[in-house]
């Protein structure tokens, strides 16, 4: 396709500007989406989701059921047994919520429920602290749904729409989580471009459809779901003769999904003209880069206006901003690191005991190939802690001096970034 | 698993089909006959539930009140494992396990996606019955909170307690609902302490707090009582809950020719009142409870009930007399208190 002929379906001009913070694109998004019901708990900083929400009920906006529930625990007890009666179910929380609700999301997930959520990252107690940081994402790291990390609130937006098209694709079906930085996100005002209810309506294929599977007590395929026209049971006890089978068709429609995220990437393109990379990553100024950040979230915006400073005076510095966090692009990472010299790796929020979560997956993901640069993981902006791009600046004027010496010892593979000493 | 083997044609084994669009709610049939020839348990032969188990019985006559479309959700426990070992499934009806906490969260979720799929004219059924079977674990202790979460949203579910008083999935260790005095795996009697040291929970009475809209206790030894109890249940628009005794001969240590029995002997000696409440008409007594409160000489001393279960054996013992006598008074004083509430009582 040539991009000076190429024109989306809805061009700009044919889209709304609004002023709105993550949260209200999130619940804007929500509302767009013909959800059937929301089962929602309120913590900081995911709470204007659910006001907004309840605004868009209270006034007749929607045709949604909202559960207001006692707790998170309950909010994605509602969702699976929402989704698994057949209905398009939503939620959203962080921190604290998220862990309480991390039993459950190992059923979502495990029952191949395509619930989305909306988690607006934020670091766990102790001690108690409401700001952004990605310890609760990494909280729900193996429980097996797809994990986007968003950098704007354009892409919050977008993204929450797009989840849903993802986690019911007939080929996925897994829940799908939409992760926006507590505060950096949640609570900051940036003009966006949103698309009229019918284009996403459109873009969604309508209300939730559902998946067949065969039972052997009919002689037809069933819909999963529970139905008491064609009954069948959910959530029952599976031993070692079929545990195994269950959780690896899980491991591969999570593989799957890997491919329907670049293909719903690629279609959200030609409908709004916005497209984030191939959907897994963006990379940014990669392509003769000697050092490359590979970060997550919010801070690659901060990372990559730097960035643009430095190439200015030459210095071949790139940005690799990782948007699937699960299923883990570990061959795109590969194939785009292999060429860098030095990768610095930043991970908001600490493993004890071991190294950054994101930087674990990127070191594997290099293993195999015969060439590889050296990675170094820093940790960076726990419990909210700003990345200025003042500290983006010492960073990667840090990395050129270890560039320049050719290596780095063991004890400095990791590394604080913005701690006092 | 059923064409070829003809199992079809048994009506025991049938699976409960409603298409979309029906109207009728099937009758409430009291007489035995007619019950089993027209009626088939939501639950189907084959689970793996103990013999002597009475969760079954309180599940299948429940079932036999069932209105029409009826979906199931049961948390963790012995009903759960013991019915729907993968690839089997006892159920005749859609049924889903979700965790052990959150099976009224999970029907309220049922509930909510049922109203919005109504809504939109996605599902075509008057009304789909949304019915929990609970143990006492799932249901005094770690699934209370989702429980009083659901009454008071008000979502219309009927919440069925099976009360067989410990945890008896994980191997009879002590709940909320194991009574005073109780041997378990953990308050065992030993030299210093005679059993669990603290009462029941009096969970009917706070689901009555919660002022939902219908709170009722059963056995299934009283069937056709408990029976009309659940099909009232259904027919609120609104949370209903019913406290159910169910006996289990492997914690009760009881015979399991005697585990209907003893749930007789428990409303015999009024350790398990039977009553029903409603907004409207408060507490009435109902079945033997109402005869037993009309003519009193037949309330049965509480050893009649304790004698039959070795979890109470150590009371027996001439030495422990007293704690007998504590649970007595206690048992006496639950009894009295419901008479003076009770409208229905002869005075």
């Amino acid at each position: 396709m040539n991009i000076l002929e190429f024109k989306p379906k809805y061009p700009r001009e044919k889209q709304i500007m609004m002023l709105l913070n993550g949260d209200e694109a999130v619940a804007y998004a929500t509302k767009q989406s013909y959800v059937d019901v929301v089962a929602a708990y309120p913590i900081t900083p995911q709470t204007i989701i659910v006001e907004r929400f309840s605004e868009f009920v209270a006034n007749g906006e929607v045709h949604t059921e909202f559960i207001p529930v006692e707790s998170e625990h309950s909010a994605m007890s509602a969702c699976i047994g929402a989704a698994a009666t057949g209905a398009r179910a939503f939620t959203s929380t962080c921190s604290q919520g998220l862990a309480l609700m991390v039993e459950t999301l190992y059923i979502a997930s495990g029952l191949r429920l395509p619930i989305v959520m909306a988690v607006t990252n934020r670091a766990l107690s102790a001690p108690i602290n409401i700001h952004g940081d990605h310890s609760d994402a990494y909280l729900m790291r193996d429980s097996g749904w797809v994990m986007l990390f968003v950098e704007n609130v354009q892409e919050a937006y977008d993204t929450t729409i797009q989840a849903f098209r993802i986690a019911e694709h007939p080929e996925v079906q897994l829940p799908v989580s939409v992760h926006l930085d507590g505060f950096f996100l949640s609570h900051t005002m940036e003009n966006l471009y949103v698309l009229p209810d019918e284009a996403v309506y459109e873009f969604l294929g309508g209300p939730r459809k559902l998946v067949k599977v065969k039972v052997d007590y009919f002689d037809e395929e069933v819909d999963y779901a529970l139905n008491p026209a064609k009954p069948l049971s959910m959530g029952m006890l599976a031993f070692y003769d079929y545990y195994f089978e269950i959780k690896t068709q899980q491991v591969e429609a999570m593989k799957r999904a890997e491919k329907v995220i670049v293909e719903v990437n690629e279609e959200w393109y030609k409908l709004t003209g916005r497209r984030y990379g191939d959907g897994l990553v963006d990379p940014y100024a990669m392509d003769d880069a000697d050092i490359v950040i590979v970060v997550m979230g919010s801070s690659a915006s901060t990372v990559r206006s730097v960035v643009k400073k430095f190439r200015e005076k030459g210095v071949k510095v790139g940005v690799l901003r990782v948007r699937s966090f699960r299923p883990f692009p570990h061959k795109t990472i590969a194939r785009l690191l292999k060429e860098a010299k030095l990768v610095a790796v930043l991970d908001r929020a600490a493993s004890p005991g071991s190294m950054g979560a994101l930087y674990l997956d990127v070191i594997s993901s290099l293993y195999m190939e015969k060439e590889k640069p050296i990675v170094i993981n820093y940790i960076y902006g726990l419990g909210g802690r700003d990345l200025s791009p003042l500290l983006v600046f010492k960073l990667i004027e840090e990395l050129a001096e270890d560039l320049k010496r050719g290596f780095v010892p063991e004890e400095k593979v990791v590394r604080y970034l913005g701690v006092r000493e | 698993m059923m064409s070829s083997s003809g199992l079809k044609t048994t009506p025991q084994y049938r699976i409960w089909l409603f298409e979309p669009g029906i109207k009728e709610t099937r009758p409430l049939i009291f007489n035995l006959r007619q019950l089993a020839e027209q009626r088939t348990s939501a639950l189907l032969p084959g689970h793996r539930m103990c013999a002597g188990c009475t969760a079954p019985l309180v599940v299948k006559l429940a079932s036999f009140a069932f209105r029409g479309p009826t979906i199931v959700v049961s948390p963790t426990g012995c009903l759960e494992v013991s019915t729907t070992i993968y690839p089997w499934t006892s159920w005749a009806v859609p049924w889903i396990h979700n965790a052990f906490e959150n099976a009224a969260a999970t029907a309220s979720g049922i509930y909510a996606a049922i109203n919005a799929l109504k809504k939109t004219g996605r599902l075509k059924y008057d009304h789909v019955d949304i019915v929990v079977f609970a143990g006492d674990g799932g249901t005094y202790d770690i699934g209370f909170q989702a429980l009083s979460g659901m009454a008071e949203r008000g979502d219309d579910v009927l919440y069925i307690l099976y009360d067989n008083e410990a945890y008896m999935n994980t191997g009879i260790q002590r709940s909320g609902g194991t009574p005073k005095f109780a041997w378990t795996t953990t308050t065992p009697v030993g030299k210093v302490l005679p059993g669990k040291p603290q009462h029941k929970k009096p969970i009917a009475e706070i689901m009555v707090a919660h002022k939902i809209l219908y709170v009722a206790t059963g056995t299934p030894a009283h069937w056709l009582d408990f029976m009309k109890k659940v099909r009232k249940g259904l027919e609120v628009n609104g949370p209903a809950f019913i406290h159910a005794l169910s006996s289990c001969n492997r914690g009760w240590r009881v015979e399991e020719a005697l585990s209907v029995e003893v749930l007789r002997r428990a409303v015999d000696t009024c350790y398990f009142p039977l009553w029903e409440w409603t907004p409207e008409t408060g507490y009435l007594l109902t079945d033997r409870s109402l005869v037993i409160a009309r003519n009193p000489a037949l309330k049965q001393p509480i050893e009649k009930f304790l004698e039959i279960q070795a979890r109470f054996r150590h009371l027996l013992r001439p030495e422990n007399k007293e704690l007998v006598k504590q649970i007595q008074e206690y048992i006496d004083s639950v009894w009295e208190d419901l008479l003076r509430r009770a409208s229905n009582v002869p005075r």
